[in-house]
């Protein structure tokens, strides 16, 4: 593409705000587009991503430009990350029984996520650093976006790969789980939220309410094991 | 008003998270143990969260997709990355994905028959 073709330019004063608009405008349009298409694969935020970055292309702004405005937005994943709390403890709170098998599979699934992201990665060739991206790709978004900055990877393609792997659970968790019968509404919230945290879990969570609740456990509950586990991990994962 | 306790309480949270980090060296990003202390709050007191800290909650939380667009549009800077390493990206996000899965699926499945939730309220 020939960028001098369209000489747009922002001027330097309304940046900030350009950036902010952008932002909204583009990340409204993607919720439009998912209220008609109805696909899962339309996803808002890909959409806006997608938007955003032909839109820095064409008027020739730099990402820390547009970050001069998006990071008012970007300050209030801090705050929602910690609100991420509320929906854990409404769901903590109606579970009865369960509580250890529970854990053993949250432990196990967070465990598996990390170790089999980061090794394919590097099995098939993978640079370390895509391969630090890929291990918190099961977390939900913020999370894995403050995880794979803390261990060393690139946030914003961690972000991406979340993004990317919830919409893989949501289309295959209903063909994956009938073929081994596994039918019972715990084990596929908790799968759909360990998996594929908050895209996967809007799958189940219409199906039964108890599959609701064990998805906003596994949300929060993963997001939190693997934080722990990811500075332990990494270190023994890296000399490899 | 009503707006304004619960995101104090939100960032309060965040901030006793930051500092938590600072003073123990632990590698887990602040609002992860912001999280963790917000939710001990509750489940050690035995409270229900204040409703307007659900209604603020509910709120940014529906709204989260938004606050990851600033990060995700970083993405564009490491376009060559993805070209370069498309394969292993994409063959581990697959086989990742699944493997965490099914492993999480069985597991509760073959040991987590009793597991059941209450009803009422729900």
């Amino acid at each position: 593409m020939n960028g001098s073709l369209l000489p747009l330019t922002i001027s330097p004063g309304v940046v900030p705000l350009f950036a902010l608009v952008l932002t909204l405008g583009a990340y409204l349009f993607g919720v439009e587009v998912q209220k008609r298409v109805r696909n899962p694969l339309a996803n808002p935020v890909l959409i806006a991503i997608v938007i955003i970055g032909i839109t820095l292309r064409l008027t020739h702004l730099s990402y820390q430009d547009y970050f001069t405005g998006a990071q008012f937005i970007h300050f209030m994943l801090g705050p929602a990350t910690v609100a991420l709390a509320i929906p854990m403890v409404r769901a903590l709170e109606h579970m009865r029984r369960g509580f250890w098998p529970m854990m053993a599979a949250l432990c196990a699934g967070s465990f598996v996520g990390l170790i089999t992201g980061y090794g394919i990665v590097r099995l098939l060739g993978g640079s370390q650093t895509v391969a630090l991206s890929m291990a918190p790709k099961s977390l939900t978004t913020p999370i894995a976006i403050a995880v794979s900055q803390s261990i060393g990877g690139i946030p914003s393609l961690s972000a991406v790969l979340a993004i990317i792997g919830g919409i893989l659970v949501a289309v295959s968790i209903d063909p994956l789980l009938h073929r081994l019968k596994i039918r019972e509404p715990a084990a596929r919230g908790l799968a759909a939220g360990t998996a594929g945290s908050g895209i996967g879990a809007s799958r189940v969570i219409p199906q039964h309410t108890i599959s609701a609740a064990f998805a906003g456990v596994a949300i929060g509950a993963n997001g939190i094991i693997t934080a722990l586990l990811a500075p332990i991990l990494v270190p023994i994962l890296k000399r490899w | 008003m009503t707006m304004l306790k619960p995101i104090f309480i939100l960032l309060l949270f965040q901030l006793a998270g930051e500092t938590l980090r600072a003073a123990t060296h632990l590698k887990v990003p602040g609002p992860v143990l912001g999280m963790v202390l917000l939710a001990a709050w509750y489940i050690l007191r035995r409270r229900d969260p204040e409703p307007e800290l659900e209604h603020i909650a509910d709120g940014l939380l529906g709204w989260l997709g938004l606050l990851f667009v600033p990060a995700g549009v970083g993405i564009i800077a490491n376009l060559a990355l993805l070209r370069t390493a498309w394969l292993p990206i994409s063959v581990a996000l697959l086989g990742s994905t699944f493997i965490t899965l099914l492993t999480t699926a069985w597991i509760m499945h073959r040991f987590g028959h009793r597991a059941s939730i209450r009803h009422e309220g729900l």
